[in-house]
């Protein structure tokens, strides 16, 4: 996908026409030598996101979207010189306000970690430093960044502590991780990650090690302080409920590449790729009359050493012969099929709506 | 907390009263399970010659006629109230706390221990230092640098040393840097801290080096385990993702998780060699506990053996204790459970 | 006071039940203080009545910590209930001595969430499916090889995988691997702790496929335990919601789900993120406050009221019996929602 396509996309906002995106990513690859062969965890990938926009990554296991993550964070072990350590291979372009990060040295970018970007992880018990106070924590980010002394930054932490919905911050500030309930945790988790009013919040799994009644606490407040900071914020995780309910655009995964990205309504209720009909068929939903019958996806994920040839997709597709051979041997592109709707399929547009109306649609 | 610590503290006391029985049966109960007489006991501080008479006498005289209960009663209450013990051509004082008196020598015991403890003391806190401070630098220097050059040595030299006996490597440096190169002390010398310090370091260098190199080594390993481990943790992760530099993210964060491991096995490993690191002292002479026991074995004298091995013991259960009680103030979890 | 799910349990109804639970509680006991006297318990289960019929799967769902893990385990008797009466197939279970245990284990087996460490990586695919015939003495015709094979083709495995082990396969199929061996011995009672939680939503649909695919083939009764609402949904016949220990809603699965009575069923759904960007707008949601109280502490009265909207002053003081409101349909609120059920249908 060209950058033209990526500022198409984001400047379906208005206000944004020609500047660049505050986020972007261009021909992302994470490739990571093992003695078993080159995986390679992200393929070119692109994305682009605003300021007060969330973008939902969403994947299964070994789709990427967590080493995404780790690769804008910065916080993949990069070989320090040629083949001699293990590591990580990246190369493409990560623009973030218009800076771009993997060109820089490693200590430029830990500069703007935690300040400029931050991130919160799937399971904040073993995210949070079990041998210090959860304040302890918080303020030791807070002063990475602020040349301030430890009294005016533990007020801080207070203060944080009290806006993501902890009761009594004043005297949890000197509790330790182990000491709160799970939801506690992630709230706390959050606070450490907002203490430095970061511009890009990265959320890995938020809610994933959470009871529903708390997700859906977390997410509220993860929405309302987004709106209250006008951060960017990318999403990452395996459950479309929690995309649908958060999201602005979504990037679907797989085997390091996107297989589609667009609107949130738009791969909601138009989705393009077969993969996504497959995830989508997948799951049971409640909201809708009870499934006879799951539509499940056969097979099992790709091994990121032999990425099948061609579309990734297509020894699980069921659509795949339809194109004459074109899936196992020509990798489709991200290609528009409506504005601000891409998607990585050989099959026609004719064809995918035919198939989406007919086929898919009356079985969801 | 405190209810912790109480308990703790109670089993210490227990686990010593267990060590006083277990030692005590061991030498003075089962001898007589399998079969030996309170006079065969006592032949061995009688002289070669002596009589059947000379020798009943002694057992008498000694307390081995005694029911055995009643024998363990009397050397405890040496212990707290001292003893006094008739060897016939006189009547010795024992002044508690009583470890036993030695009818070989015709001393009591615990002046001679609290004579060579010094020896040890000083020799365990040095090396120790040394291991700690060497062992855990490499560790985690080896573990950062993974499959480096480093690393490769540092284990391999760390394989060495586990490998190696003391009496080996021991000998060797004697040889090379005391004989030949002549910087460090020959063996058989040992200055008293509070007479010199100069010389007391200097007198203690090539043991001190000897000892905490077989440890060292395998602290570089436990080490680097620990620090790979923990390095792995998610919290690293959070650490660097919060822009802390990479220094901090190590020391702050990843080492303290990585030595929780490594200073149980240290108070342990201290506890044991308080008691006498017999192989560092015998190579280099030195008059120790653990020399002091082992002389005491091939003498075959029970009161020192007796006495040594309470306080060996006593060490371990100190450590065990004070290794217990650190682990409530390094791991939270622990200390709030 | 053994009320099972019919209150006027015909002989037929009680021979159609599988298991029946009455009154079973579980307390794990907490020792503190220098004599480590028993200072407490976390009530894990409290209290819980429930059948489940031949064929049908039943389902606990409920949020962490609300004892529908520990509820399992009292069933298949990996853990002995404090108080209570476990019957299965007519016969008291409750009490059983291990050795008397043994021959039960064939007829009930239990799979688990984590298909990576519930299977031995040192034992290969045929030794672990064809363990249960060793261990029971139970040699089936054809020899244990031909069974094993069987068995693996019938979860959709290649019978030829007989040598491999483990950790060449993927999760999914790990799963099918300890679901084959649950198989092995054609139990009568599957019990299911989490069964698709660890895996991939596009492998959890294959798996809640197979699951159904062979209660037909193998005449299964299933219990299922799972947190996740929209799996539970797809998979129940029935299901019971816990909270704190206690059922606090059992119904048939469509009338739950349509018209949820509880007060915690209704926040428990209206949290549940669905797949759709429209329903974003519309959909009223009840957030609740804080989070689940210790079980160790359980509030008095109705366990729900620290959290519920609807508390009143006789939520704090008189405990709501678990009572069949409509008919399948039994509930423990003192102010049902979607109550009485014709103004429930009004209000859709």
């Amino acid at each position: 996908m060209t950058t033209s396509a990526l500022r198409d996309l984001v400047s379906r906002h208005p206000g944004h026409a020609d500047e660049q995106p505050f986020l972007e990513v261009v021909d992302l690859r994470v490739h990571f030598p093992t003695d078993d062969g080159l995986v390679k965890s992200v393929d070119g990938l692109s994305f682009a996101l605003d300021r007060g926009r969330t973008l939902g990554i969403v994947g299964e296991s070994g789709s990427g979207k967590s080493v995404t993550s780790l690769a804008i964070m910065g916080l993949h072990t990069r070989p320090a010189s040629e083949q001699t350590r293990p590591g990580a291979r990246l190369s493409g372009e990560i623009y973030l306000d218009g800076d771009e990060l993997l060109g820089k040295t490693p200590e430029y970018v830990r500069r703007l970690r935690g300040k400029r970007m931050a991130m919160i992880f799937q399971d904040p018990l073993s995210a949070m430093n079990p041998y210090y106070t959860v304040g302890h924590q918080i303020i030791e980010a807070y002063r990475i960044h602020n040349p301030v002394n430890k009294k005016v930054a533990r007020k801080h932490a207070i203060d944080m502590l009290g806006r993501v919905g902890i009761p009594e911050p004043g005297s949890r500030v000197d509790a330790y991780p182990h000491q709160f309930s799970g939801g506690m945790r992630q709230r706390a988790m959050i606070a450490m990650a907002l203490s430095c009013d970061p511009d890009l919040l990265i959320a890995d799994e938020p809610t994933t090690a959470l009871d529903v009644t708390v997700q859906a606490q977390i997410l509220d407040l993860i929405r309302d302080l987004q709106s209250e900071f006008n951060s960017a914020v990318v999403l990452i995780t395996h459950d479309l409920g929690v995309v649908a309910e958060l999201a602005d655009d979504v990037l679907v995964m797989y085997a390091g590449r996107a297989m589609e990205y667009g609107g949130a309504d738009q791969l909601f209720n138009r989705p393009a790729h077969p993969y996504t009909w497959g995830l989508l068929g997948s799951m049971p939903r409640f909201d809708r009359p009870r499934e006879e019958r799951l539509l499940a996806i056969k097979g099992t994920p790709p091994s990121l050493i032999n990425v099948p040839s061609g579309c990734p997709f297509h020894p699980r597709c069921s659509y795949a012969a339809r194109n004459h051979g074109r899936s196992e041997e020509v990798r489709p592109e991200l290609d528009p099929v409506e504005p601000g709707h891409m998607v990585a399929c050989h099959l026609t547009k004719i064809e995918r709506e035919a198939i989406w109306e007919h086929e898919i649609a009356p079985k969801l | 907390m405190f209810a912790y610590i109480v308990r703790r503290l109670l089993w210490a006391v227990v686990l010593l009263f267990l060590l006083s029985v277990i030692t005590f049966s061991i030498f003075y109960l089962v001898p007589r399970l399998v079969g030996a007489s309170p006079e065969t006991l006592a032949t061995r501080y009688v002289g070669r010659a002596a009589t059947p008479e000379t020798v009943h006498l002694t057992a008498e005289r000694l307390g081995f006629l005694d029911p055995v209960p009643v024998q363990y009663w009397n050397w405890v209450k040496g212990i707290f109230i001292g003893a006094e013990y008739d060897y016939g051509s006189g009547v010795e004082e024992c002044p508690a706390p009583c470890l036993g008196y030695s009818f070989i020598t015709r001393q009591a015991v615990w002046p001679e221990l609290l004579d060579r403890a010094p020896v040890t003391i000083s020799l365990v806190v040095g090396a120790s230092l040394i291991w700690l401070v060497a062992g855990v630098s490499v560790g985690v220097i080896s573990a950062l640098r993974r499959g480096s050059v480093f690393d490769r040595a540092a284990m391999g030299t760390a394989l060495a040393g586990v490998s190696l006996p003391i009496f080996f490597t021991g000998l060797i440096a004697l040889a090379f840097f005391s004989y030949k190169l002549r910087i460090t002390a020959p063996g058989g010398q040992f200055v008293p801290f509070n007479e010199n310090p100069a010389l007391w370091a200097y007198s203690l260098l090539l043991p001190w080096i000897t000892l905490a190199f077989l440890f060292s080594a395998q602290y570089a390993r436990l080490t680097r385990a620990g620090m790979l481990e923990t390095m792995g943790e998610d919290y690293i992760r959070t650490a660097r993702a919060k822009g802390l530099q990479e220094r901090t993210v190590i020391l702050k964060h990843a080492l303290r998780g990585a030595l929780t491991p490594v200073l149980t096995i240290f108070g342990l490993d201290v506890g044991l060699l308080l008691g006498g690191a017999v192989l560092t002292e015998k190579t280099f002479s030195l008059n120790g506990l653990g020399k002091y026991g082992y002389d005491a074995i091939v003498q075959g004298d029970l009161p020192k053996i007796l006495g040594v091995t309470l306080v060996a013991g006593f060490f371990v259960i100190i450590a065990n204790l004070i290794v217990d009680l650190l682990y409530g103030v390094i791991d939270p979890r622990v200390r709030l459970e | 006071m053994s009320a099972p799910a019919q209150p006027a349990a015909a002989d037929a109804e009680q021979d159609s039940n599988l298991i029946i639970v009455e009154d079973l509680i579980k307390h794990f006991p907490i020792r503190a203080g220098l004599l480590r006297r028993q200072v407490g318990a976390v009530q894990a289960v409290d209290g819980v009545n429930f059948a489940v019929k031949k064929r049908e799967t039943f389902s606990i769902v409920g949020e962490s910590g609300c004892g529908k893990s520990t509820t399992a385990r009292l069933l298949t008797r990996l853990l002995e209930a404090t108080a209570g009466k476990v019957t299965f197939e007519g016969r008291d279970i409750t009490h059983l001595k291990d050795a008397q245990l043994r021959p039960l284990r064939r007829d009930m087996q239990m799979i688990f969430q984590d298909p990576y460490s519930s299977l031995n990586p040192r034992h290969t695919v045929g030794k672990i499916v064809g363990a249960p015939f060793r261990i029971q003495g139970v040699s089936p015709p054809g020899g244990v090889k031909k069974a094993v094979q069987d068995l693996l083709a019938a979860v959709g495995l290649n019978p030829e995988h007989y040598n491999r082990y483990p950790h060449e396969f993927s999760g999914g199929q790990r799963q099918r691997i300890g679901i084959a061996r649950t198989l092995a011995l054609r139990p009568r009672l599957i019990v299911a702790d989490e069964p698709v939680s660890a895996l991939d939503v596009s492998i959890q649909a294959q798996v809640l496929n197979l699951l159904e695919d062979l209660q037909e083939e193998f005449d299964l009764t299933y219990v299922i335990i799972a947190h996740d609402l929209s799996v539970v949904r797809y998979v129940s016949d029935r299901v019971a919601v816990m909270y704190l220990g206690k059922i606090v809603e059992l119904a048939d699965a469509e009338a739950l789900y349509s018209t949820p009575m509880h007060p915690y069923t209704v926040a428990l759904m209206s949290a549940v993120p669905v797949p759709d960007t429209r329903r974003r707008q519309q959909r009223e949601r009840i957030l609740l406050s804080g989070d689940v109280p210790s079980p160790i502490k359980p509030p008095p009265a109705c366990r729900f009221h620290t959290r519920c909207w609807k508390a009143q002053e006789i939520c704090r003081t008189k405990e709501p019996p678990l009572v069949e409101l409509v008919p399948r349909h039994q509930v423990a609120c003192h102010f049902p929602e979607n109550y009485p059920p014709n103004e429930a249908a009004d209000l859709r």
